[in-house]
């Protein structure tokens, strides 16, 4: 299947990604032609066939809830682009 | 085994420098200057390294070197390694190769760091790789590529290229990887080291920066077959802070080291030699194949139908998950942020635009596309469930095998520039590497001879847990043929 310019504009919005209008061109024919290639798959008949998301046959991993040290609060906010008072800082949500 | 006098240290294996090391032939601290000294000379042809720490790994060596006086080291204590550059060390740049983290100094080890660091281990430094590890050559890293020591007009494969290309030329002993489809079996195969990539959930992917979660594994780069054994004791195991990791109790991997496979049950998966793969890897697979024949083993045919819809399921499955585990480069937390937007939407938008590179665009946009409304049971379901006879098939046919025998990759080493522009091309790639992802098993690539000087990997799968058997096979393998021993003219 073709996908249109659209279509590209729509899941870049998803993803919330920028893209330049070069790219978006690119990914236009790029995306096409791979989703083209999977259509391949259509032909597997799946009936019955239960999905597989993990590999490993496990049930709920369950931990004791005990208190622990965490990670000083400087070190984790060393890497935040902005902070003030020990808070990562955000931009308005609401305006 | 079979000591040559020692040329340059940085040459030797992880058994032949702890041996050296332990008998105080060599320091820590000696070792280590030879592996800088050889960084420094050809680290300007190969680029292998995001990060050389220098000045920590002659620390390091000192520390090593006392531990050593005292007798109670471990065959990896006083060692250099480079740690693929998505693996978080603590204190030092973890960039995986994108804008998006290039200032990211993590506050915290991976649970493998840790486990080696109780070694006493020596970082030569942080691995190049193709950014966040999607890529099959490297070039998708945004500090440039890394080069091929056994040719560096081609690529050493990827997304662990640098790694390989680091082990390969001396550049330290060993490595570690991860592995999401190939990353660490495909630049071992073309850098003639050896790679191994462990059953999901035996090694812990805490403080592993998530690519695809259901596929991930980190695992050893190494010169030969012993040394990826000894990497195995050192890394594996459960974590808690990893819940897919499993409790299984972890063998003495170096136990499996036995040169004797008569008898033992090898099966070659037809779907594996597929068209377009070059005539000179089949024929070096081939060769591989008679003699492991020769060795006793016992050689049939087998058919796994569903591997030609392999490379289609991951190229779903992987790209799904990352475009999940991607949503976090926010630029709030840590990592890139463009600050001169016009509102909170603008700003994330702008932030992912010039964080990350075209490859990585490229999957977040696929992965977003098969999860979407409308598309989601066309494609991503419908992967899940080709996933499962993708695993059905591999279980069926480990009921009459003890191990699979294919080609690590359809081709030799390619040309840096010959597939980056063209994805589908790039994705081929790993069609010989990622069903055992998908599956969930075990898988190694060692060297298996040359094509006009340019390496050939053959790689060995087997069942669930069945690392031992592995082993075994590419121990008893490398020691009748000595591929590995074979240096890169670099």
């Amino acid at each position: 299947m073709k996908l249109g310019r659209e279509e590209i504009e729509h899941i870049a919005r998803l993803a919330r990604l920028g893209l330049s209008e070069a790219e978006t061109e690119r990914f236009q024919s790029q995306l096409s032609d791979i989703m083209e290639n999977f259509d391949i798959l259509q032909e597997v008949d799946t009936t019955d066939i239960l999905p597989t998301a993990h590999v490993i046959e496990m049930e709920n991993v369950i931990r004791d809830d005990k208190v622990a040290p965490s990670l000083p609060q400087d070190e984790i906010l060393a890497n935040a682009p902005r902070q003030e008072g020990g808070y990562f800082r955000v931009r308005a949500v609401l305006e | 085994m079979n000591f040559e006098p020692v040329m340059n240290p940085y040459d030797l294996t992880i058994a032949e420098a702890s041996h050296l090391l332990k008998s105080r032939r060599i320091s820590s601290v000696e070792l280590t200057r030879a592996v800088l000294d050889r960084v420094s000379s050809v680290e300007g042809k190969l680029h292998a390294f995001v990060t050389v720490t220098e000045n920590l790994a002659l620390s390091q060596a000192e520390k090593a070197d006392s531990r050593l006086s005292s007798g109670d080291a471990t065959p990896l204590t006083g060692i250099p390694v480079i740690i693929k550059d998505n693996i978080c060390t603590r204190g030092i740049l973890t960039t995986c190769s994108s804008q998006m983290l290039r200032n990211f100094v993590p506050p915290y080890d991976a649970t493998v760091m840790e486990k080696l660091n109780s070694h006493d281990i020596v970082l030569v430094g942080k691995g190049n790789m193709d950014e966040f590890a999607m890529g099959s050559s490297n070039e998708y890293s945004t500090f440039g590529p890394t080069r091929n020591p056994w040719d560096t007009e081609r690529v050493p494969g990827g997304s662990s290229g640098g790694p390989a290309a680091g082990v390969a030329a001396g550049e330290a002993v060993y490595a570690l990887g991860s592995d999401t489809g190939g990353s660490v079996r495909q630049p071992a195969g073309f850098c003639s080291v050896v790679g191994l990539k462990p059953t999901y959930g035996r090694v812990s992917r805490y403080g592993l920066v998530a690519f695809a979660s259901s596929l991930d594994q980190i695992g050893p780069l190494a010169r030969d077959v012993t040394d990826a054994a000894l990497v195995m004791n050192a890394i594996a195991g459960h974590d808690p802070r990893d819940a897919t990791s499993v409790p299984h109790p972890t063998p003495d991997y170096t136990r499996s080291l036995i040169p004797e496979i008569k008898g033992l049950r090898l099966g070659i998966p037809k779907e594996y030699f597929v068209e377009g793969m070059e005539a000179g890897v089949k024929q070096v697979i081939q060769t591989a194949i008679s003699r492991l024949e020769e060795m006793g083993a016992t050689i049939e045919e087998v058919s796994l139908p569903s591997m030609k819809y392999a490379l289609s399921a991951y190229y779903i499955i992987a790209p799904s998950e990352a475009s999940a585990n991607l949503a976090r480069y926010d630029g709030v937390k840590y990592g890139f942020s463009v600050q001169d937007a016009e509102n909170m939407w603008d700003a994330l938008e702008k932030t992912r635009q010039y964080g990350f590179g075209i490859e990585v665009k490229r999957r977040i946009m696929l992965g977003t596309h098969a999860l979407s409304s409308g598309y989601y049971d066309a494609y991503y379901l419908k992967a899940q469930k080709v996933r499962t006879l993708i695993r059905q098939e591999f279980n069926q046919a480990f009921e009459r095998f003890d191990a699979l025998i294919t080609p690590t990759s359809p081709t030799v080493p390619f040309k840096i520039g010959e597939k980056v522009e063209d994805p589908l091309q790039m994705y081929l790639s790993d069609v010989c590497t990622l069903p055992i992802n998908i599956a969930g098993i075990p898988g190694i690539s060692i060297p298996a001879g040359f094509v006009n000087g340019l390496p050939v990997g053959m790689q060995i799968l087997a069942k669930p847990f069945a690392e031992e058997m592995i082993l075994r096979i590419a121990f008893a393998y490398e020691q009748a043929t000595g591929w590995h021993k074979q240096r890169p003219p670099i």
